[in-house]
């Protein structure tokens, strides 16, 4: 039976979380140098097309079909089947296509947050390979084995309401690899460039904070006090983690920053995404204020020690911070907040830590190898990384044959 | 006294930085400048509006030196800025009538360093 309230809400949701793409674009369009603002801002937005696309196409069948352990098949290939009304086992109370039409919102966001790792250096052609090659073979699986049915981690009764693995860890790990293996920007011993567009960085993380109650409260997949609980720890957790980050500063540094505080919102609303529907307020708050110790030892410690260049720190916030809220889901779920999910330990459940514990390290092996094979399949045929000279020049003349700001008229 | 303008790639200003520091020279003022010589720029694309020769974003070194730092400058800036290929700049040297402190007053070769 189609319920209106949550078609209403879903279909809300869904626009909701197509806006965080946008959103992403911008965050992290405002951290690169002004060279490569579009060219980031083109790369996510055509995410957004192309995926879209794929999506509908095999995506969702590969993702969502009822298939094997391993990914769904292609039984629901152009949407065939996958019609108006409920597909009970997934969400009883709307139509197929609007389940189907807000994880496709999921599929978009998540290879758009490995953006942030090889920024400024990646060439579009072999971007555009990339993307579909690791949406198709990483995310889809992965999807599928957390959240399809017949998927064996969902067997396993492993918990992640919104997407801390299937998005943040997967994503995040991905980063870390394309970081390694596309080496460091130029002439980066010299100076680390300063974002070029602060104000750019704080209305990404407004739209994303914004965007993330489709994200979070949608996963509920009805109009109910689950997604009640969720929207209201999203908020608690973006919260204390953006004033965690603050103190961390200040305590630091002696003052606090605008990018930190953006940066912590953002490291707490991948943390609550995992166990939004699980966990009660406190717990959302001790999940906050801890997330951003874990991002800013990874950000700002141990990432310049090891050199590696995630430059806009997509493996420091979304992976480190989708860890520690997958495990933090193994800790502090509760019966008591959502009566079809499970008891973390210090609910007197210690398996399920052990369950989440199993599914992250899962997703982190299968994401490091895919997105390892699928990124020298594309370096040794047309190369990933733009020449030298391009680099100097920025991605959006070399690649896109424009600039944002004109120095003149 | 001489004014030395350099025009070099943008990508190359921390290591003239670096080069003059070590040269012993401090003192510069730096701007972003549009131009470009024999490469003739990039060409852009706006709704398939074609706009050739584009002009390229440069960065324009400004300093006043002594007699004695002179050749010093020159040599740092090359060996900051060079790379080989074309667009690498140009280094102007100019004569400097006076240079004025304005905090004190002082003027001339003293008011330089």
């Amino acid at each position: 039976m189609v319920n209106a309230g949550d078609t209403a809400w879903i279909l809300m949701s869904s626009a909701l979380v197509m806006l965080m793409t946008p959103g992403l674009a911008f965050f992290y369009g405002g951290m690169v140098r002004r060279k490569n603002v579009l060219s980031v801002l083109m790369q996510c937005f055509v995410i957004l097309c192309v995926l879209s696309l794929q999506w509908v196409v095999f995506g969702y069948s590969l993702s969502f079909h009822p298939g094997d352990g391993f990914w769904g098949g292609l039984g629901w290939a152009g949407l065939n089947g996958v019609g108006l009304e409920p597909y009970a086992d997934y969400a009883a109370t709307i139509p197929h296509q609007a389940f189907m039409i807000f994880q496709a919102m999921f599929a978009i966001i998540t290879p758009a947050l490995i953006i942030g790792a090889f920024a400024e250096r990646m060439k579009f052609s072999a971007f555009l390979i990339f993307t579909i090659l690791w949406a198709t073979l990483v995310y889809d699986p992965v999807c599928h084995w957390v959240w399809g049915i017949g998927g064996w981690i969902r067997n396993m009764g492993a918990l992640d309401f919104a997407g801390g693995t299937v998005v943040h860890i997967n994503a995040g790990i991905a980063a870390l690899m394309t970081a390694l293996v596309i080496g460091r920007r130029k002439n980066l011993d010299k100076s680390v460039p300063s974002p070029h567009n602060l104000p750019f960085v704080v209305l990404g993380t407004a739209l994303l904070w914004f965007g993330w109650f489709g994200f979070n409260a949608g996963s509920a997949l009805a109009a109910n006090g689950i997604a009640v609980n969720a929207f209201v720890v999203t908020n608690t957790a973006a919260a204390a983690a953006g004033l965690s980050w603050a103190l961390i500063e200040w305590i630091r540094n002696g003052k606090t920053t605008m990018f930190g505080v953006a940066s912590g919102a953002v490291a707490g609303l991948v943390a609550i995404t995992p166990a939004a529907g699980y966990v009660n307020v406190i717990s959302a708050i001790i999940i906050g204020l801890l997330v951003s110790v874990f991002c800013y030892i990874a950000a700002a410690i141990i990432k310049p020690k090891l050199g590696y260049d995630d430059a806009l720190d997509a493996f420091g916030v979304h992976c480190v911070g989708g860890m520690w809220g997958a495990l933090a889901t193994g800790l502090f779920a509760s019966k008591a907040v959502n009566a079809a999910g499970n008891n973390g330990l210090f609910f007197g459940n210690p398996h399920q830590l052990y369950v989440q514990a199993v599914a992250v390290g899962s997703t982190l092996l299968y994401a490091i190898v895919g997105t390892f094979v699928i990124y020298k399949i594309i370096d040794v045929t047309i190369g990933m990384r733009v020449v030298e000279k391009d680099e100097d020049l920025g991605l959006d003349l070399t690649q896109h044959r424009e600039r944002a700001y004109t120095v003149l008229e | 006294m001489k004014l030395i303008i350099a025009i070099i790639q943008p990508s190359r200003l921390e290591d003239v930085k670096e080069q003059l520091y070590q040269a012993g020279v401090n003192l510069i003022t730096v701007s972003e400048v549009l131009g470009h010589g024999r490469q003739k720029g990039v060409t852009e694309v706006y709704r398939g509006a074609r706009e050739m020769g584009n002009l390229l974003r440069k960065v324009r070194l400004e300093i006043a030196v002594n007699k004695d730092f002179v050749e010093p400058t020159i040599k740092a800036i090359i060996k900051g800025a060079k790379t080989g290929e074309t667009g690498d700049g140009k280094i102007f040297v100019l004569d400097l009538e006076d240079c004025v402190r304005i905090r004190t007053g002082e003027k001339g070769p003293a008011a330089i360093g």
